[in-house]
């Protein structure tokens, strides 16, 4: 699988990010990175906890690092969800929270195929 | 272009593949310092001040976010120096308006572009670096730049002057005379409303007040003799021409200088009787700079020679002033001149440096004052040395040091003292801190803030004994702090600094010397002395109580050391002390009298005979070994016989006499009926003075 193929099976942005980010090496390098970012785990268990005001930082910083790598679907769906959490509100639509768990979910998926299919 | 060193940037960012992806795109031309909250940002900044030349700042961060990174930037003067650049895809103009007004220089938006990001980095440092070679700059260029524009006037004012076959000193004397006469004048009267820049304004204008003789022929300016009627209105027209030259001065109407200098030009020889050319102006209608030129024209004319006339001396020059041989003048200027005359000469003598240096002098003022406030290069250096010198003696003194400064509130760890107490280097707000109230117990946090806040500035130094919980255990630290204060008029308290000092040990030491020196070393009870100290404090503190104080001995205890050894018997009495520190309560004291006597001093309420009879079946019956314990115990009541110990003490003993007298192996009371008995062991006075009587009562059994 490629890069390219990865951000296509995680509906990202690839030309996207390779225009702002140039290198290949470099962008892949973050997009595996995204497997060892704590900032999901810290979602799901602020969420569990009602620790609102933790859980948007956890999804505001989600959706900054998508923003950042052309994660555009899990970008849109942790961007709602943030915005849903902003000034420390409690969250009534748990909706948001299960799409971005699915597009988590998927957009990980991409990246260990990604993983494996280079044998990393 | 090569740079010598790298510059430092500091990325705030609470995610660590941005963090990660900002490194990557600057990592090459920078060195970076990371961040993962603002605590650890404004740590960074406290501990790199002088090296980092810009911070990349993200809004949401945990612990303390960009908005109050900023604000601690802000009270403490370092936005003035180090440019931030605020990371954010929060757009909306408020939240922009607010950076801004907090000192944010610029925005990067996510999603981050490697070129843009690169490109706006780059900008920003260099931007800072050139401001800070223009700052140096500019202080030279104000003074230069000042300094031509004066040299302009004159020059241009030389032409005239050369024109006429003067000096050329006339220009500067004029300009010296009107700025000394306006100084003065605005002491004597606020008439005119003259300010400092008017002064200024009016003395560099006053070099122009005769450019219209430019427009004079040759023949009547330079003519030796004196000048026929209709010479001389061809010479007096040379104000009025003075006057539409500076209104046909083509870009720069409006001018306040242009403005000045027409009014000068035109009415420099106007005189305050109405008799003056070319308009005949009375009184203050000459507006205020005209009259003072004139004033400076004449006094220098008639000190100068001149082509039809010798030059007069400054005596002659201001008594023909005064005495109205050159026209009226405002009494008012007439004052100036008389009040200003000794220091004419003086003045005009060295006026060609003296003039430029008045002018100036608000400008340099200006400066300094600005050169003040902008530490130099070579002061930030001398900062830096020091820095690094107290970083290394803080790292070598296994000491936790530490800075509180009060607003905003943050506590600054040693770094080995951070480490030891398992803090970060910066605590924000640590009175209200969980992690740090779970180290430093919270009473003892407020009590010595509380203490260096009222030491006194001439006495600022502060010593706080208290426990510090490092890793679980709590160990005795001394505290050793001294208050600061803003360098203000009154300075203001602005926290504190100190250290912490483990004494755990030497403490020990000293409360183990305590334990030896009020204690029985073999049963570890109390010793005699001790308990009595104690019982005096209890029955001091609350006088009102009952208490009963009871003594016992261990019947047949001399058989138990000859038949089965001293050691047997330290064992006994080793037993007994256990048997008696389970039987009684919390408050009460029980303690070891000497040789195998105890005493038990207690307070009771209302029926003290259950409380003694529960006491004695603890203590009595039973074997240790071989042994039977059999104990008497006499009591007394301080109700029966009050609160003297001697008289308690003595009471009770008679009561355990009264017992061993009537067989031993039970307890009794204290009554007037024992008053004539002799006793057990005799009565106390001194240290554990009963044990050789007792003993010898026992070998009288």
């Amino acid at each position: 699988m490629t890069l390219q193929e990865c951000y296509a099976a995680m509906g990202g942005d690839y030309e996207g990010v390779m225009g702002r980010l140039r290198s290949e090496r470099m962008v892949q390098k973050f997009v595996l990175k995204f497997l060892a970012d704590g900032s999901y785990e810290l979602l799901l268990s602020s969420a569990e906890a009602e620790n609102w005001p933790e859980a948007f930082r956890a999804a505001h910083t989600i959706k900054g690092v998508c923003q950042n790598l052309g994660f555009d679907r899990l970008y849109r769906s942790s961007s709602e969800l943030s915005e849903a959490l902003r000034d420390g509100k409690a969250l009534e639509n748990t909706e948001l929270l299960e799409l971005v768990k699915e597009d988590y979910q998927a957009t990980t998926g991409a990246i260990r195929a990604l993983q494996e299919s280079q044998g990393v | 272009m090569e740079q010598k060193r790298k510059q430092t940037i500091l990325i705030a960012d609470d995610s660590e593949i941005n963090r990660s992806i900002l490194v990557d795109i600057l990592g090459e031309e920078y060195d970076i310092l990371e961040a993962e909250d603002g605590v650890q940002a404004v740590a960074a900044l406290r501990r790199h001040l002088t090296e980092i030349g810009l911070v990349l700042l993200d809004i949401v961060m945990p612990e303390m976010d960009g908005f109050e990174v900023l604000t601690v930037m802000n009270q403490q003067n370092w936005i003035e120096d180090i440019p931030v650049i605020m990371i954010t895809a929060e757009t909306s103009p408020a939240h922009m308006e607010r950076a801004y007004n907090l000192g944010v220089t610029d925005f990067i938006s996510r999603p981050f572009n490697a070129l843009l990001v690169h490109r706006r980095v780059v900008n920003t440092t260099l931007l800072y670096a050139k401001q800070k070679k223009l700052v140096n700059l500019v202080a030279e260029q104000i003074y230069e730049k000042e300094r031509q524009n004066g040299l302009m006037i004159d020059i241009l004012s030389h032409i005239v002057e050369f024109r006429n076959g003067e000096s050329g000193q006339h220009v500067l004397h004029i300009r010296t005379l009107t700025e000394l006469f306006l100084q003065h004048l605005i002491l004597k009267t606020d008439r005119y409303q003259i300010t400092r820049s008017d002064i200024s304004l009016i003395s560099t204008a006053s070099a122009l007040h005769d450019i219209g003789k430019i427009a004079i022929p040759s023949e009547v300016l330079n003519k030796p003799g004196r000048l026929t009627d209709e010479e001389f209105n061809i010479m007096k027209t040379h104000s009025a021409v003075g006057a539409d030259m500076m209104d046909s001065v083509p870009v720069h109407q409006g001018e306040r200088l242009v403005e000045v200098a027409r009014s000068i030009c035109r009415w420099h020889h106007e005189r305050w009787d109405g008799r003056g050319y070319p308009d005949g102006l009375k009184g203050d209608e000459i507006p205020i700079e005209a009259q003072i030129v004139a004033l400076a024209d004449v006094y220098d004319a008639l000190t100068s020679p001149r082509c039809y006339k010798p030059a007069f001396t400054h005596a002659k020059a201001v008594e023909m002033i005064l005495g109205g041989q050159c026209g009226t003048f405002n009494p008012l200027l007439l004052e100036c001149l008389t009040e200003t005359a000794d220091r004419l000469p003086d003045v005009l003598n060295s006026s060609g440096a003296q003039s430029n240096h008045l002018e100036l002098r608000s400008v340099a003022e200006e400066m300094h004052r600005h050169e003040e406030l902008s530490a130099s290069e070579r002061t930030l250096q001398l900062l830096e040395h020091e820095r690094m010198k107290y970083n290394f003696f803080a790292a070598m003194t296994h000491e936790i040091q530490f800075e509180y400064t009060d607003t905003p509130s943050m506590l600054i760890l040693s770094a080995w003292g951070a480490e030891k107490l398992g803090l970060g280097e910066t605590v924000m707000d640590p009175l209200h801190n969980e992690r740090a109230l779970a180290i430093f117990s919270g009473a003892d946090m407020h009590r010595l803030v509380q203490a260096l806040r009222a030491a006194p500035r001439e006495n600022p130094v502060v010593t706080y004994s208290c426990k510090i919980r490092l890793g679980g255990e709590e160990r005795w630290h001394r505290i050793v702090a001294r208050s600061t204060w803003s360098a203000d008029d009154p300075p203001k308290y602005t926290g504190f600094i100190g250290k912490a000092v483990d004494i755990h040990d030497s403490h020990l030491k000293l409360a183990t010397l305590e334990q030896e020196a009020s204690h029985d070393a073999l049963t570890g009870l109390l010793n005699h002395a001790y308990a009595q100290k104690r019982i005096l404090a209890q029955m001091e503190e609350s006088p009102t109580s009952q208490y009963a104080l009871a003594i016992l001995d261990l019947d047949h205890f001399k058989s138990a050391n000859d038949n089965y050894g001293h050691s047997f018997g330290d064992q006994v009495l080793r037993h007994m002390a256990e048997r008696l520190r389970f039987s009684i309560r919390g408050g009460d004291i029980a303690a070891r009298v000497g040789g195998d006597e105890f005493l038990i001093f207690l307070e009771y309420n209302a029926d003290l005979e259950p409380v003694i009879q529960r006491i004695y079946n603890a203590i009595s019956g039973g074997k240790f070994d071989e042994f039977t314990i059999s104990v008497s115990m006499g009591v007394a009541t301080t109700e029966k016989v009050g609160s003297n110990y001697d008289t308690l003490f003595h009471a009770a003993d008679q009561a355990l006499y009264t017992v061993k007298r009537g067989g031993r192996g039970s307890y009794s009371f204290y009554d007037e009926s024992m008053a004539a008995t002799l006793s057990a062991i005799s009565p106390i006075d001194g240290g554990d003075g009963g044990k050789g009587n007792a003993t010898n009562e026992k070998e009288a059994e």
